[in-house]
């Protein structure tokens, strides 16, 4: 009973407060989202220990759903590892994030409405991590897709938000294309998309080649490739990440619920929860590899010339992204799911954080607008260190660290360890990523809460310390930033490693990077401290001690600069290529190919021929006697012809 | 024939009833020949579901079967029957009926009477088509049809009525009297004019490539496939709500059923030569219509292009030859039947009240209907193929099946998912979201008792569907199993149903 309680608890929240909430009001409807989210938090902890501590894995049948043929697909739910992993993340986030929402949204019309599509993308999610199937992922999958895009487009008025919706919604449905097709091909292949049917025949497909869009493939490198197409997409890889950061017109406990700590996740789960397939597609694991690095290095670049405090925490979260799928692709995958843990505890904190601050300057998100507040909202402030600290990793090797210390640590030295092109490949772009993320981290930090108020005088005097309801959720998430890495190491990194996860994930002997990273070199587990340090005090230098250099180096770079800071051009290549001529090209079939072409030949020029052929026939009813003869004639050619080639 | 004709009793209850509106309601007594169609239509509704009750899922050959001679000179027999594959045309027909009476009452101020009295003869005429195993008889209903929708459109439509009636006489009479001269020539050939006889029956060849041709020239007009759409959403556009909903919810099945029915059932050698015309036609189709409908700006226009789209489905699942693609296509057929009844519904409950199709006349109604936003919503989701909707589980599987085929198709039909998705979300914000500042759209009441009494059985049914469509699934796949099965030995393919066994190339 308890694993539906837990999955389906926020949905009773989200119906009772979506369909009733304007007769029971906004009060009930806050108590009745966060009470179901909160009972659910609670029974995943349970469960955690139930599962993963006491190995009481469960994976049963709730009710039939699609069947045809040899196809057959169940609802159910499964719980191993690395979904009670999973849901202590995502419904101890979610019921933080629905507590700070009633303080943050207090002041909005539509109360009933948000709290409901928050419980509801909760049970979206929920259904993601639990399913025992590839289409029961799918259904979470779009469904999370659906209250992302019901949340970012929750004030509709705003022509931003209903732009950025549809565009988080229509970039995701590219990318859910490749896993569509990933699903069809796992079926072609597996004859099943049940997780259980499906893992055992993983060794016997590793060497086969199939025929895929008319060329030969290895047969499981291209399905695992399709289905990866899908996690791009929602994780926000380079080249479908266009929505995250758009997506940050949505209120802000969305940011850090959805587009921080769990949805945009879903892809690393997805890779980590279908690893007894990946492994056997090295190559499609390289593909994983350098996607995540080469996103983690982009992300980070354009991290650290944004001014929107949303929007450079947006594309840390990307940058981030990018760490955990290479991780994946070096098959550190209990490292992926440790940084993804890690990381929605700060990086829950510190857009919650970034929610307060922009709470007390009265709505204002730009940077440039800020600073000078550090005294006035000293919990935020601190709060925001705590992130930002355990962001950067920061850490001393074997006495303690702040949660991303252990979590990216491991992720570079299972990288380095791994070695060959694509190991050194992710660990140097990850180490420069680490730079990256550390001088943003500071600048951000600078540039809000230090130096000379920006603002108005107006903002400055109703700059105010956000109330407790909003502060003390970001408790227990600041003491996951603090704490969640040291505590959890030895589940994730250490000895109690295989215990821990059991058949959960999976690797082969061979690909083992975590156990090798033990024994990478002493100054190689340095490093990351060592790059990170110099970009705090390098944002130091810039923005404290000489800031007019920022200026400076922005006017000597030039073009790079504007490349990056225009993030790469990725949205105006993506209008011009595919957004404006699917409009041009709807707009001329439906004249040219609809309107003139078809019904020009068909109907209207039929009826425009039978008009002619009309006017001629009358013009022949003239009368002599030759005319009728003549056609006479002619019929009856035609119709002894036809006889003639029908016998 | 010892128990009572329930087929019979289904299909002539409404025609009854409409003649008892046209001899015994007075001229101008609306209320009375609404009430009185509601009821008829209910009635038949009743007399449908137990006729779904008494039908045995485990047999597949044609059951609750009437036969008597007609007309003996020329052999041709009343034979009335239906298997698993018939019997929910049935049921989407007596169901969507009452629905489209109560939106009737709502929108038809004109000739209520006779209104009501078209919408009853077309029930008959639908539920005769699909309950009817005489080829003759078949034929009579199947164009039957077109005369009270004739009127529908041509009456109680639009201010281009007379151009968009010519347009969809043209386009399906054309079709019709190639699938007459077929008819005929098959009844020769076998010499009867019961279907049943047809089923199995082995034409030559070369015959059954023209037999084919006739009837394919019917059914992609009646679908309608790309290029034979075009009288499609001028139809829809210049129809009124009700005749939309018929349109769009039986009408276009017709050419799904007469697909699988003829084509496949009977001409099976044909439709396997034919499959790459029919499959091409079908991606065109959907990829095609799709773009069209992103470039509209009249809301019956788009969602009648998108009609065209989820149409696409329905033939590339059927010709793909695998149980995935032909439960697909009977899925998409019955989620079709009520999300686009639903969506053309919903144009209809603004329709009524601003009496213009025009999207940018609209805008911000999510502030002031919050029900209709709702409603709309989870309709549109069942129309872009939200996972948990009807639209998922049809579309899925057509697209498996095509997938199983050839990738190819797969991968194209995938793409629609997109521009699906596109075309129906920017319609949803151009209605609904934005700042609600036309004083018109504001004065708008929302969703009225009468307008939830509609949607609320087809929003169960797309939510059941998609949930669960097990229930709906059993009652048809003994009897497409057994068609797809037959299909196979006939043709000798069985490849596109094998999976992939192992190293191919």
């Amino acid at each position: 009973m308890l694993d539906i309680a837990v999955v389906f608890l926020p949905l009773l929240g989200a119906i009772i407060a979506g369909l009733f909430g304007r007769i029971i009001g906004d009060r009930a409807s806050q108590i009745v989202t966060c009470a179901g989210v909160l009972t659910a938090a609670a029974i995943s902890i349970y469960l955690f220990n139930d599962v993963a501590l006491n190995g009481n894995a469960t994976d049963r049948v709730l009710l039939d759903w699609i069947q045809s043929g040899t196809f057959s697909v169940n609802w159910g739910i499964k719980i191993d590892t690395l979904t009670a992993v999973m849901l202590v993340v995502v419904n101890g986030v979610s019921s933080m994030v629905h507590v700070y929402s009633v303080g943050y949204m207090s002041h909005d019309k539509s109360i009933p409405r948000f709290m409901a599509y928050l419980s509801l993308f909760t049970f979206f999610m929920l259904m993601l991590i639990t399913s025992p199937n590839l289409l029961q992922m799918f259904f979470g999958w779009e469904g999370v897709g659906l209250a992302s895009y019901l949340l970012i487009n929750f004030w509709y008025e705003k022509p931003s938000a209903n732009n950025a919706s549809i565009k988080a919604f229509l970039v995701n449905r590219v990318a859910d294309v490749g896993f569509a097709l990933g699903i069809f091909g796992v079926f072609m292949l597996f004859g099943s998309v049940t997780y259980s049917e499906m893992f055992p025949k993983a060794a016997d497909l590793a060497t086969m080649d199939w025929i895929l869009f008319g060329h030969t493939f290895p047969a499981l490198t291209s399905v695992c490739l399709l289905l990866f197409i899908g996690a791009m997409g929602k994780s926000a890889q380079l080249g479908l990440h266009t929505w995250l950061p758009d997506a940050m017109e949505g209120p802000t406990p969305v940011s850090a619920l959805i587009h921080a700590a769990t949805m945009v996740t879903a892809g690393v789960f997805m890779v980590a929860r279908l690893s007894p397939v990946f492994e056997y597609a090295p190559n499609a694991l390289h593909v994983v590899a350098i996607v995540g690095a080469l996103t983690c290095i982009t992300a980070a670049s354009i991290g650290l010339t944004q001014f929107d405090i949303k929007r450079v925490i947006a594309y840390s979260t990307m940058s981030q992204l990018g760490y955990m799928f290479f991780a994946l692709g070096v098959s550190a995958y209990s490292a992926a799911i440790f940084h993804l843990m890690t990381h929605a505890f700060f990086k829950a904190l510190l857009f919650l954080g970034a929610g307060s601050v922009i709470h007390a300057m009265s709505g204002e998100q730009d940077m440039r607008k800020m600073g000078g507040i550090w005294r006035k909202i000293p919990i935020t402030y601190a709060l925001m260190w705590i992130g930002s600290l355990a962001l950067a990793g920061i850490g001393i090797d074997g006495l303690f660290g702040f949660a991303g210390f252990y979590s990216k640590d491991l992720i570079l030295e299972s990288a380095i360890a791994t070695g060959g092109t694509i190991g050194t490949f992710c660990y140097v772009l990850g180490l420069i990523a680490a730079f990256m993320t550390a001088f943003y981290s500071w600048r951000l930090i600078i540039l809000t809460f230090h130096g000379k108020p920006r603002a108005d005088h107006h903002t400055m005097e109703h700059v105010h310390e956000s109330p407790w309801i909003m502060l003390a959720p970001l408790m227990p998430l600041a003491l996951g930033a603090i704490f969640a890495g040291w505590y959890a190491f030895d589940w994730f990194g250490g000895e109690g490693r295989a215990e821990f996860w059991k058949d959960a994930i999976f690797h082969l002997p061979s690909h083992d990077p975590i156990a090798l990273a033990e024994r990478v070199p002493e100054y190689e587990k340095w490093l990351p401290l060592g790059v990170a340090l110099p970009g705090i005090i390098l944002a130091y230098i810039f923005y404290v001690l000489k800031p007019t250099w920022p200026g400076k180096v922005t006017m000597a770079l030039g073009g790079l600069y504007r490349l990056v800071y225009n993030k790469y051009y990725f949205d105006e290549l993506y209008n011009f290529l595919f957004v404006r001529p699917a409009r041009k090209l709807g707009e001329f079939l439906w004249h040219k190919g609809d309107d003139a072409t078809i019904d020009g030949l068909g109907p209207d020029g039929i009826a425009a021929l039978s008009l002619r052929i009309a006017q001629r026939v009358s013009a022949v009813e003239s009368g002599y006697i030759y005319h009728y003869a003549f056609a006479m004639v002619i019929g009856v050619a035609v119709f002894t012809t036809w006889f003639c080639l029908k016998g | 024939m010892t128990s009572f004709p329930i087929l019979s009793a289904v299909t002539f209850v409404p025609l009854l009833g409409a003649l008892l509106i046209a001899l015994f309601v007075g001229k101008d007594n609306n209320k009375l020949a609404q009430n009185i169609a509601l009821f008829i239509s209910l009635v038949t509704f009743a007399l449908s579901c137990w006729m779904l009750q008494q039908f045995d899922v485990a047999q597949t050959a044609f059951q609750l079967v009437e036969r008597f001679v007609w007309i003996p000179t020329f052999n041709i027999a009343y034979i009335k029957g239906i298997d698993g594959i018939s019997v929910w045309f049935v049921m989407i027909s007596t169901l969507l009926t009452p629905i489209c009476i109560l939106s009737g009452i709502g929108g038809v101020h004109k000739r209520v009477k006779e209104f009501m009295i078209a919408l009853l003869v077309l029930e008959s005429m639908m539920i005769g088509v699909f309950t009817t195993l005489d080829f003759v008889l078949f034929y009579l209903f199947f164009e039957g049809i077109l005369i009270p929708m004739f009127l529908i459109i041509g009456i109680w439509g639009g201010e281009k009525r007379t151009y968009a009636a010519y347009k969809f006489f043209l386009y399906t009479f054309l079709g019709s009297v190639l699938m007459l001269v077929a008819i005929f020539a098959m009844v020769i050939q076998v010499g009867t004019t019961d279907m049943t006889a047809m089923i199995g029956y082995k034409f030559p060849p070369q015959m059954a490539m023209w037999l084919f041709l006739a009837f394919f020239a019917s059914f992609a007009v009646k679908t309608p496939m790309f290029p034979f759409h075009t009288w499609l959403p001028y139809a829809h556009v210049e129809a009124p709500t009700a005749g939309s909903v018929i349109l769009a919810g039986v009408l276009l099945k017709m050419g799904g059923y007469g697909f699988i029915r003829i084509a496949i059932q009977m001409l099976p050698q044909a439709s396997h030569t034919f499959a790459p015309l029919v499959i091409g036609l079908s991606l065109i189709g959907i990829i095609y219509t799709s773009l069209v409908a992103l470039a509209q700006t009249d809301m019956k226009k788009l969602i009648a292009y998108s009609s065209v789209a989820h149409m696409g489905y329905v033939t590339l699942g059927i010709f793909s030859f695998n149980e995935q693609g032909f439960d697909g296509a009977m899925m998409v057929m019955l989620s079709h039947t009520f999300v686009a009844a639903a969506l053309f519904l919903c144009v209809g409950v603004v329709y009524d009240r601003m009496h213009t199709r025009e999207i940018a006349r609209y805008g911000g109604m999510a502030t002031n209907m919050p029900k209709y936003a709702l409603v709309f919503m989870l309709f549109m989701l069942a129309s872009v193929g939200l996972p948990g909707t009807s639209g998922f589980v049809g579309e899925f599987l057509a697209m498996q099946g095509a997938f199983l085929a050839n990738s190819w198709y797969g991968l194209i039909a995938a793409l629609g998912m997109v521009l699906g998705a596109a075309y129906m979300l920017w319609l949803y914000r151009r209605l609904f979201y934005g700042t609600l500042d036309k004083d018109d759209v504001r004065a708008m009441p929302d969703l009225n008792a009468r307008e939830i009494t509609m949607f609320a059985p087809l929003l169960i049914l797309v939510l059941w569907i998609g949930i669960h469509p097990s229930t709906f699934r059993s009652i048809y796949a003994p009897t497409l199993e057994k068609a797809l099965s037959d299909f196979q030995v006939q043709t000798g393919d069985q490849s596109q149903n094998a999976q992939f066994q192992g190293d191919t190339p």
